[in-house]
C-alpha cells in the first residue's frame, strides 16, 4: 500500500515533507531540468529584500571536510525583478512556492512581508532573522530573543499568509529564541541556518573568503541541527521544519523522528541536482519497507 | 544533463597533466567549445562538491567487441592540483563517474574570414582544442601555448594534427621561445594585425595581459573564467566575477558558470 507522505506545514498542504532551502535552489527554474519539481512538497526562493543586493566580493566559498562555507552575501534581484522576472515560472508549476526574505530594518522587513503578501503566487513566506540590524548596531535579529520576537511581530501584522521564521544556529539558547519567535505569532520555524565559520590558507596566511566568516552548511553540520531541531521540537507547539546537511533520505527521516514535520535539502542540491527528489522518493520506500502507513505517525517519534 | 559515464581512458600525457575519456550520452554531441562539466569524483561526501572542468574534446568511438556500433565519448584534460585532481588520476577504464553537462556559455565563433588566434597558458589549453577543431574547418587558426616549462606545453601534436600553426613559449626556454605566450602573441600581431580575433584561456594574470594587447589593438577577444563552484547553474552564486562597470558603489557581478565561462573580454572588469 502507498504509504500517506502528505503533511501540513501552517496550513499548506504539501504532498511530501521534503522542500528545497533557500539560496540553493535559484528561483526554482534553474533546477527544472533536473528535478521534477511535482514531486518534492515545497520550494523555496533565494532570499529577496527591497532592493537587488550585490553581494560579496570573492573568493565567496569553499570547500571543507564535509561541509562548505558561503559568504555570498544575500545577493538577489530584489523583490521588483522578482515578481516581474521569477513569479511567471511559480505559475507553471503546481507546487507550493515559499519565499524568503530578509531586511536591514523592522521597516524593511515590514515592507517585504506586505510586498510578498500580494503576490498570489507565493504560498508562504519565510522570513531569514540571521541578519544584521542596521538601526541597532549591527545585532543579528535572531541572536536576541526580544529582537526576534519584535521583527517577528512586524511581519505577523502584515501578512495574511503563513508566516515560516527561519531560526539561526549561532545562538546559546536556540529555545529561547524558538519561544520568542512562537510568541510573536510564527505559524511555524524552520532550522537551521548556516553556523558562522572561517577557512584560513596558511600559506598566504590568509582568511580564504574575502569575507573573512562565511556560512557552515553540508553533511558536517547535522549533528548539530538535529540537536536543536530535537530541542526545539519538546517546547514548542508550532510545526518545523528541520534543515541541516540532509544528504539522504535516512538523514530526513532522523529529522522526522528528532521532531520536525517537514524537511529542507540545501547544500545537496549542489552535489547532486535532483537530491530533493530522490529523497523524497527514498522516504516513501523506507515507510514501505517499514510498514509504515504514514510519515506524520514518525514525526517526533524518536524514543528516548 | 546529469549523467552517469564511464572512464574508457585516463592516462598521464605530460608531468602532473592527465587526459581522461569516458561515455557520453547521444545529445552530448552538441556541446559547444568553451562550454564544461562538474565531474562528482567520488560518491562520498569527501571531497563534496563536484569539480568543473573544460570540454577538451568530444567524438564517437567504435567498442571493441565485433558489430558494435559508434559510442559517443568526452574527453577532459586535468591538471592535479589537490584532493579531488588527485583522487581523479587514480580512477581507471570501466570506473563510473557522475557528470553534470554540458554547462555554460561556450565560444562565439565570430566572423569565417579573419584569422583566429587562440591562446592558451598550461591546462588553460583544456578548453581549445574543441574551438580549434571547429574553427579550421572555415578559418585560419594559431596557436599561442605558454607555460613554465615544456612540461607545461601540452597537446601540441593534436592541434598540429588539425592544421594550426603552433606557437609555443616556455619562461624557461625548455621548449619554444623564451618567455611569455603573450609576447608571442605581440609579435605575431606585430607582424600581421589585420583581421583577427582572440580566443584564451589560462592563468589569470595571462588573460588580464592578454585582454589589454586585445583593447589596445582594437581586437575583438573573448576569454575563459574561472570561479569557485559549487553548483554549476547559476544556484548558488559563489562563482561571479567582476562585470566591467563593476566598482564597490555600483556592484556588477556576473555568474562564471552561466553568463560565462566564455566572456567578451571587454564585458569583465580587469585589475590593475
Ligand atoms: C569552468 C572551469 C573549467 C575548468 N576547467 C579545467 C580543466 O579543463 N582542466 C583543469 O585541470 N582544471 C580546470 N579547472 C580548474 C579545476 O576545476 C580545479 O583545478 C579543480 O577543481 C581542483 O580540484 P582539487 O580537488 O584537485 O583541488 P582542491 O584541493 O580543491 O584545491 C587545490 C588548489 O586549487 C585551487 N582551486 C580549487 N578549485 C578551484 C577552482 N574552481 N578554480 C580555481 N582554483 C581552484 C584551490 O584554491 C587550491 O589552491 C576549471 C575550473 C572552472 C571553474
Ligand atoms: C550558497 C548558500 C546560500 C544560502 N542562502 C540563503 C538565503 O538566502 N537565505 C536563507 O535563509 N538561507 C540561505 N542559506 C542557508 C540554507 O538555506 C540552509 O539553511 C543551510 O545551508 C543548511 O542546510 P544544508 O546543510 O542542507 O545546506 C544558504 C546556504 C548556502 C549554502
Ligand atoms: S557555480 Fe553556483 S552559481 Fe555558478
Amino acid at each position: 500500500m502507498k504509504p500517506d507522505m502528505t503533511v501540513n506545514i501552517a496550513g499548506i498542504a504539501l504532498r511530501n515533507p521534503v522542500m528545497t532551502a533557500s539560496g540553493t535552489f535559484g528561483y526554482g527554474a534553474e533546477f527544472a531540468q533536473y528535478v521534477d519539481l511535482e514531486k518534492i512538497g515545497a520550494f523555496v526562493t533565494k532570499g529577496l529584500s527591497l532592493q537587488p543586493r550585490a553581494g560579496n566580493p570573492t573568493p565567496r566559498i569553499v570547500e571543507t571536510p564535509g561541509g562548505m562555507l558561503n559568504a555570498i552575501g544575500l545577493q538577489n534581484v530584489g523583490i521588483d525583478a522578482f515578481i516581474e522576472k521569477k513569479v511567471p515560472f511559480l505559475r507553471t508549476v503546481n507546487t507550493p512556492a515559499i519565499a524568503n526574505f530578509f531586511g536591514n530594518t523592522v521597516d524593511e522587513y515590514v515592507e517585504m512581508a506586505r510586498r510578498l503578501d500580494g503576490i498570489p503566487e507565493i504560498a508562504a513566506l519565510e522570513v531569514n532573522i540571521s541578519c544584521p540590524n542596521v538601526k541597532q548596531g549591527g545585532i543579528v535579529f535572531g541572536t536576541d530573543a526580544q529582537c526576534a520576537f519584535g521583527v517577528v511581530a512586524a511581519c505577523r501584522e502584515a501578512t495574511i499568509k503563513p508566516l515560516i521564521v527561519k531560526l539561526s544556529p549561532n545562538v546559546t539558547d536556540i529555545v529561547s529564541m524558538a519561544r520568542a519567535c512562537a510568541d510573536a505569532g510564527a505559524d511555524a520555524l524552520s532550522l537551521i541556518n548556516t553556523l558562522t565559520g572561517m577557512a584560513i590558507d596558511l600559506n598566504s596566511r590568509k582568511p580564504v573568503l574575502a569575507n573573512i566568516t562565511g556560512g557552515f552548511s553540508g553533511p558536517a553540520i547535522k549533528p548539530v541541527a538535529l540537536r536543536m531541531v530535537w530541542q526545539v521540537a519538546r517546547v514548542v507547539k508550532i510545526p518545523i521544519i528541520g534543515i541541516g546537511g540532509i544528504m539522504t533520505a535516512t538523514d530526513a527521516l532522523e529529522f522526522i523522528l528528532a521532531g520536525a514535520t517537514a524537511i529542507q535539502v540545501g547544500t545537496a542540491s549542489f552535489i547532486n541536482p535532483s537530491a530533493a527528489q530522490e529523497i523524497a522518493e527514498g522516504m516513501e520506500a523506507w515507510l514501505v519497507n517499514n510498514g509504515v502507513a504514514s510519515v506524520n505517525s514518525l514525526i517526533g517519534a524518536l524514543e528516548v | 544533463m546529469q549523467f552517469k559515464s564511464m572512464i574508457l581512458a585516463n592516462a598521464e600525457v605530460s608531468p602532473g597533466y592527465w587526459r581522461m575519456r569516458m561515455t557520453a550520452p547521444p545529445e552530448f554531441a552538441a556541446a559547444q567549445p568553451g562550454q564544461f562539466v562538474m565531474v562528482r569524483v567520488n560518491s562520498a561526501i569527501d571531497p563534496l562538491l563536484r569539480r568543473p572542468f573544460g570540454i577538451f574534446d568530444v567524438g564517437t568511438y567504435v567498442p571493441a567487441h565485433s558489430g558494435a556500433q559508434p559510442q559517443p565519448y568526452l574527453e577532459m584534460l586535468y591538471r592535479v592540483v589537490g584532493k579531488g585532481t588527485a583522487m581523479l588520476s587514480e580512477l581507471h577504464e570501466t570506473d563510473l563517474l557522475d557528470i553534470l553537462g554540458p554547462l555554460g556559455k561556450g565560444f562565439d565563433l565570430g566572423p569565417l574570414e579573419e584569422e583566429k588566434l587562440i591562446v592558451g597558458g598550461g591546462v588553460g589549453l583544456a578548453p581549445l582544442y574543441l574551438l580549434a577543431k571547429e574553427l579550421v574547418r572555415q578559418s585560419r587558426v594559431r596557436l599561442f601555448a605558454g607555460g613554465r616549462t615544456r612540461d607545461d606545453i601540452l597537446c601540441i601534436t593534436e592541434f598540429e594534427r588539425l592544421g594550426v600553426e603552433c606557437y609555443v613559449a616556455t619562461e624557461d626556454g625548455s621548449l619554444g621561445e623564451r618567455g611569455l605566450v603573450t609576447e608571442a602573441l605581440e609579435k605575431r600581431l606585430d607582424l600581421d594585425a589585420g583581421n583577427a580575433s582572440i580566443f584564451a584561456c589560462g592563468p589569470h594574470g595571462m588573460l588580464n595581459a592578454v585582454a589589454a594587447i586585445a583593447a589596445r589593438r582594437a581586437l575583438s577577444c573573448q576569454v575563459s573564467l574561472e570561479g569557485y563552484m559549487a553548483c554549476g547553474m547559476g544556484a548558488c552564486l559563489g562563482c561571479v566575477t567582476p562585470g566591467h562597470h563593476h566598482s564597490p558603489e555600483t556592484p556588477d557581478y556576473r555568474c562564471v558558470c552561466t553568463d560565462g565561462p566564455v566572456f567578451d573580454s571587454v564585458d569583465l572588469k580587469w585589475g590593475a
